[in-house]
């Protein structure tokens, strides 16, 4: 029963194969039998409990949704107004929001039921989920490996089958990454399209709210709940939302596949590649034209996005100063030293590294150096999108060059670490829709994600790719080893 | 450009965080070699082109001038790290 | 050596909007502490700006009235720095593109002197919260209720040459932004802040001297003691040799003294840069344009159309326009009454004025409204009442809703015209006073105020005192 996708429950509960309340339950002990994966910074037995009974009844009554009384996990840097949300920070260890974010509201609308909150990189800063104050997260595939980062408790939790689907957050990868590293289905959409209202900023301008779930089907029915314009949110873009569900059984024959020259370049591993060119071929026989494109300032985006993420960040951390809520040091000689002492304490390395490069680039005299220079190239690479999606309709390469590193491999090198979001940074520079989808294996039996960023709007058109890719292969049926 | 010790003291004092000599001398490593990565930008000529603040090209959305916003003091200080008659309470700061 | 001093202002002014400028939390004076700090306002995880469409309004209503340009693109930044009453630890401020820049004000600087002052720019803000020093066990205790509340920061160029053209240009902008329905002006409340940036250098030289910023200096008394103190400072050190620090300086109202401010030492680096949750402003031509046909007739056309269509002086027409209510009040009652508008303005900055200062009240609230003034104002003009006695019904009028004619009738207020009424009563007063008459007509002048007084008393005061004036002269000869 656990393994199932979110239709494959949402089907067995509605011909009452078993109640929302049964699997609920299922969920919670498997997730307690699996807390070595460490995949949940909280669990909400009772929340859940109560919202699978209530999600019983309106089974009952047969006014049930497709995701009413399916469960999930959200990345705990959601607002959850009965949990706590500590965005894996020690400064927000005992932080209880007193509103629930849009996303959360919307899928609790939807039926849906909250396990917990997924554990994730301190802010969701990483690329590997070793920077919480929680300890890492491990890859279901291979324990000693990292499941990536940010939202990589999210893709642990629906990799091991703790949650048929989980929500996450991507400012420069942090769905798609870890959602290529375990194996899932996970989207990104379109800046804009998904409310930003009471998911906790890293970088404003760039992070986006998202899902993980085992198929490119399941992702469309949650993202079709969670879109939308929201006016809390200046950033939401106020359009209708297409009908994601109703366009994934269109064929993909005509649609035209642009391959970036650059996505293929040296410094991705054999196997990768490999499986990559295979996805390739699959789409190919699906009718799909392939063309060759350039991305030429593509090269940019890692240094570009590492000036101006940790420049929103230092920004955007500021309120967490121990005056209002969140942690306080319990000594200190003044309020300048109350200050220091409570952020020293309170946020982990990464954190502060960024934070001090932030300050950095937004200092007077570097300035135009840093910042300036990064919005400019900022504007190039959207513009190398704009130019390629005129002999395009989806782009496609790999999404990470390698797959999931040992734990603590990178963790002394930081640009190590930032070099795993070369292929997904730049989809958030221009704020395009992306995602990623199981494409195959290593030969150490390591998922490897399909990497597919589409136009501005358009997470319909990635989403029918991916289903029809799906119905064609069945990389994303496996399951770890033990996990079954 | 790079980072020395001092410099990352100076910038920690912005950001409101605390290092010892030992800690600023560890970070100054890691973060001269991400200002190295990041200067990596310094290949493209960017001159002519116009900065870019946010994904797309929106404009502000407005809202109507209304009290929407009921009183929930209570509900919001409940979590406050002190607090004292309704106030959020801070060490003693002088003008 | 002669010393001139250079000031600029910078004005905070609070907008009257209901709600914040980034949120729908009350911006209502005198809450109790933190009830108006909604999640936007205690920056909780999570929460986002949405802009207040009143207070672009009343921004672009500013920048048509002192004939500035009005940017149709303008962006929010972040102003970063750290204190407790700043919730997000950044304000959010206009900074680079403000969305006002380039206008002036013309202030009076003695006599009939005028003296054109520019206005750099103006920018929309968030303000702050709240920090209170007292009775927290050697704690600040910080109140949110004002973090949000949306301000137009209004920047001069350093054209002031005194303390006195300050206070005036301070006072012309007080009225105008009350005027235009900006901002309520109450210093009390913080509505209307001042910061005063003060520098000097030997009379006729061309650059500037180092400056220092007063804050605190909210009231008009204030920014002239402060900025004459501040200039007298500098003065004295320059003649001891001494240089002049850029700084922050609080001013001391009770020592009338400046002295620096021990939060502002840290050299600042506010890292400002766009807001990333608040897309451009941008603000079309339509928009502006509607703006433009709401405004009210601009305060000088209004001066200058009542000196030339009403005949008034240029000082009566200014006491009209010292607020927009009190013009538009004379407005009414010029249109409602037979009297002369001279009789009208005298008698709104007269006895109106007093009536309202003396309870204290604005004339929006008035007691008397325009149209029982008109009325009240008729009865003078159609001799139903002398002015002594329509300063009494006025009196009436303030206490009860009753109209005008129906006080005149029930107090018997009614002035005494039949002349032969007159003649009987003035006969009365000479038999009585036949000693004092026969002086009169031997030549004594001085008798007749005498005489005239008695009949006035006989008549109650009710009589029209010229008309009695002809007729005991009549009697007299
Ligand atoms: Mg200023
Ligand atoms: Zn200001």
């Amino acid at each position: 029963m656990e393994c199932r996708t979110v239709l494959e429950h949402s089907k067995a509960l509605r011909g009452k194969e078993y109640s929302s309340l049964e699997l609920t339950q299922a969920m919670l002990e498997r997730a307690q039998s699996c807390a070595s994966l460490n995949a949940y910074i909280t669990l909400s037995p009772e929340v859940a409990l109560k919202q699978a009974s209530t999600a019983d009844k309106l089974i009952g009554k047969g006014k049930a949704g497709p995701l009413t009384g399916i469960p999930l996990v959200h990345k705990d840097l959601f607002c959850t107004k009965d949990v706590r949300t500590t965005c894996g920070s020690r400064i927000l260890d005992n932080f209880i929001s007193p509103y629930n974010a849009t996303l959360v509201e919307k899928l609790q609308q939807a039926g849906m039921v909250m396990l917990g909150k997924a554990n994730m990189d301190e802010f969701a800063m990483g690329s590997s989920t070793e920077n919480s104050y929680y300890g890492p997260t491990r890859n279901p595939w291979d324990h000693e490996r990292v499941p990536g980062g940010s939202s990589g408790g999210s893709a642990a939790a629906v990799a091991a089958r703790l949650a048929p689907v989980a929500t996450g957050t991507d400012t420069g990868g942090s769905i798609r990454q870890p959602a290529a590293l375990c194996g899932l289905s996970g989207i990104k959409p379109s800046y804009g399209r998904v409310s930003r209202y009471g998911m906790v900023a890293f970088a404003s301008s760039l992070d986006q709210g998202g899902v993980m779930a085992l198929t490119s089907e399941d992702c469309a029915y949650v993202l079709q709940a969670i879109s939308g314009f929201d006016e809390k949110d200046s950033t939401s873009v106020n359009q209708a939302v297409p009908d994601y569900i109703h366009s994934l059984s269109e064929p993909i024959s005509g649609k035209i596949i642009g391959l970036p020259r650059e996505f293929f370049a040296d410094g991705v591993d054999k196997p990768v590649s490999q499986a990559i060119r295979e996805s390739i071929s699959v789409l190919e026989q699906l009718g799909a034209r392939i063309v060759d494109i350039e991305l030429p300032n593509s090269a940019a985006a890692i240094p570009c996005y590492y000036v101006l993420a940790p420049a929103e960040a230092s920004s955007n951390l500021a309120r967490f100063d121990g005056v209002r809520y969140g942690h306080r040091a319990s000594e200190y000689s003044d309020i300048v030293d109350m200050y220091e002492s409570t952020r020293s304490e309170g946020f982990g390395p990464e954190v502060k590294r960024r934070l001090l490069i932030g300050a950095y680039v937004l200092s007077i005299g570097y300035f135009e150096a840093y910042y300036v220079k990064a919005q400019k190239l900022r504007r190039l690479i959207a513009d190398d999108f704009s130019k390629a999606f005129e002999q395009c309709d989806v782009i496609v390469g790999p999404t990470t060059p390698t797959t999931a590193f040992p734990i603590g491999q990178k963790t002394d090198d930081p640009v190590q670490m930032y070099l795993n979001d070369i292929f997904t940074n730049s989809a958030n520079l221009a704020g395009l829709p992306a995602m990623s989808i199981p494409s195959g294996f290593d030969n150490q039996g390591l998922p490897i994600g399909l990497h597919l960023i589409g136009k501005y709007l358009d997470e319909a058109t990635i989403l029918n790719i991916a289903h029809q890719y799906q119905l064609h292969t069945d990389w994303h049926q496996r399951i770890p080893e033990g996990y079954a | 450009m790079s980072l020395n010790p001092d410099q990352i003291q100076q910038l920690a004092r912005l950001v409101r965080l605390k290092f010892t000599e030992n800690e600023a001398d560890d970070f100054s490593g890691q973060l001269n070699d991400i200002i190295r990565m990041v200067e990596q930008m310094n290949q493209v000529d960017t001159d002519p082109i116009q900065p870019m603040s946010h994904p797309q090209d929106m404009k502000l959305r407005m809202r109507a001038d209304t009290v929407t916003e009921t009183d929930q003091h209570e509900k919001l200080q409940s979590g406050a790290p002190a607090s004292d008659s309704g106030l959020y309470l801070v060490p003693r700061v002088v003008e | 050596m002669q010393w001139e001093p250079v000031i600029g202002l910078e004005v905070h002014v609070q907008l009257m909007t209901n709600s914040k400028l980034f949120s729908g939390a009350s911006i209502a004076y005198g809450a109790q502490a933190n009830h108006q700090a909604c999640p936007v306002s205690v920056a909780l995880p999570g929460v986002l700006p949405v802009m207040n469409l009143e207070a672009a309004r009343l921004a672009v209503c500013f920048g048509l009235a002192i004939g500035a340009s009005v940017e149709k693109r303008s962006v929010f930044e972040r102003k970063n720095y750290f204190y407790p009453d700043l919730p997000k630890g950044y304000q959010i401020s206009q900074y680079k593109h403000p969305i006002v820049s380039g206008g002036s004000l013309t202030i009076e600087t003695g006599g009939s002197d005028e003296k054109m002052i520019g206005i750099t720019r103006a920018h929309l803000e968030e303000d702050a919260g709240k920090s209170l020093h007292e009775n927290f066990h050697g704690m600040t205790g910080i109140d949110l209720n004002r973090a949000g509340t949306p301000l137009l920061e209004i920047v001069s160029e350093p054209d002031m040459r005194s303390a006195d053209e300050a206070v005036a240009y301070l006072k012309k902008l007080h009225t105008l932004v009350r005027y235009f329905r900006i901002s309520d002006g109450n210093m009390q409340e913080g509505s209307f802040r001042c910061d005063a940036n003060v520098s000097i250098r030997p009379k006729g030289a061309e650059g500037f001297g180092t400056r220092t910023e007063l804050k605190n200096i909210n009231s008009f008394r204030f920014v002239e003691k402060a900025i004459n103190f501040e200039i007298q400072r500098q003065i004295e050190i320059l003649e001891d040799g001494g240089a002049i620090i850029q700084e922050t300086r609080l001013y001391d109202s009770e020592r009338n003294e400046t002295r620096p401010m021990r939060s502002k030492e840290d050299a600042q680096d506010y890292r400002y840069f766009p807001d990333p949750d608040l897309p451009e402003m941008i603000l079309d031509d339509e928009f502006i344009e509607r703006v433009r046909a709401s405004l009210p007739e601009l305060p000088h056309h209004r001066k200058s159309r009542y000196e030339q269509a009403f005949s008034l002086s240029s000082s009566d027409a200014e006491k009209l326009l010292r607020d927009r209510d009190t013009a538009d009040f004379f407005e009414r009652v010029c249109a409602r009454s037979k009297s002369d508008p001279k009789t009208i303005a005298n008698w709104i900055n007269g006895e109106l004025a007093a009536l309202l200062n003396e309870r204290n009240i604005e004339i929006a609230g008035s007691p008397v409204d325009s149209d029982r003034f008109a009325a009240l104002l008729d009865r003078i003009a159609d001799k139903t009442l002398s002015g002594k006695m329509a300063k009494e019904v006025l009196a009436h009028l303030a206490n009860d809703e009753s109209d005008v004619d129906t006080i005149i009738e029930s107090r018997g207020f009614k002035q005494i015209t039949d002349s032969s009424e007159i003649e009987r009563l003035v006969a009365e007063v000479l038999d009585a006073n036949a000693p004092q008459a026969q002086q009169y007509r031997e030549g004594n002048q001085k008798v007749f105020g005498y005489l005239m007084g008695q009949v006035m008393k006989a008549t109650n005061g009710k009589a029209d005192p010229g008309q009695v004036n002809r007729i005991l002269r009549n009697l007299l000869e």
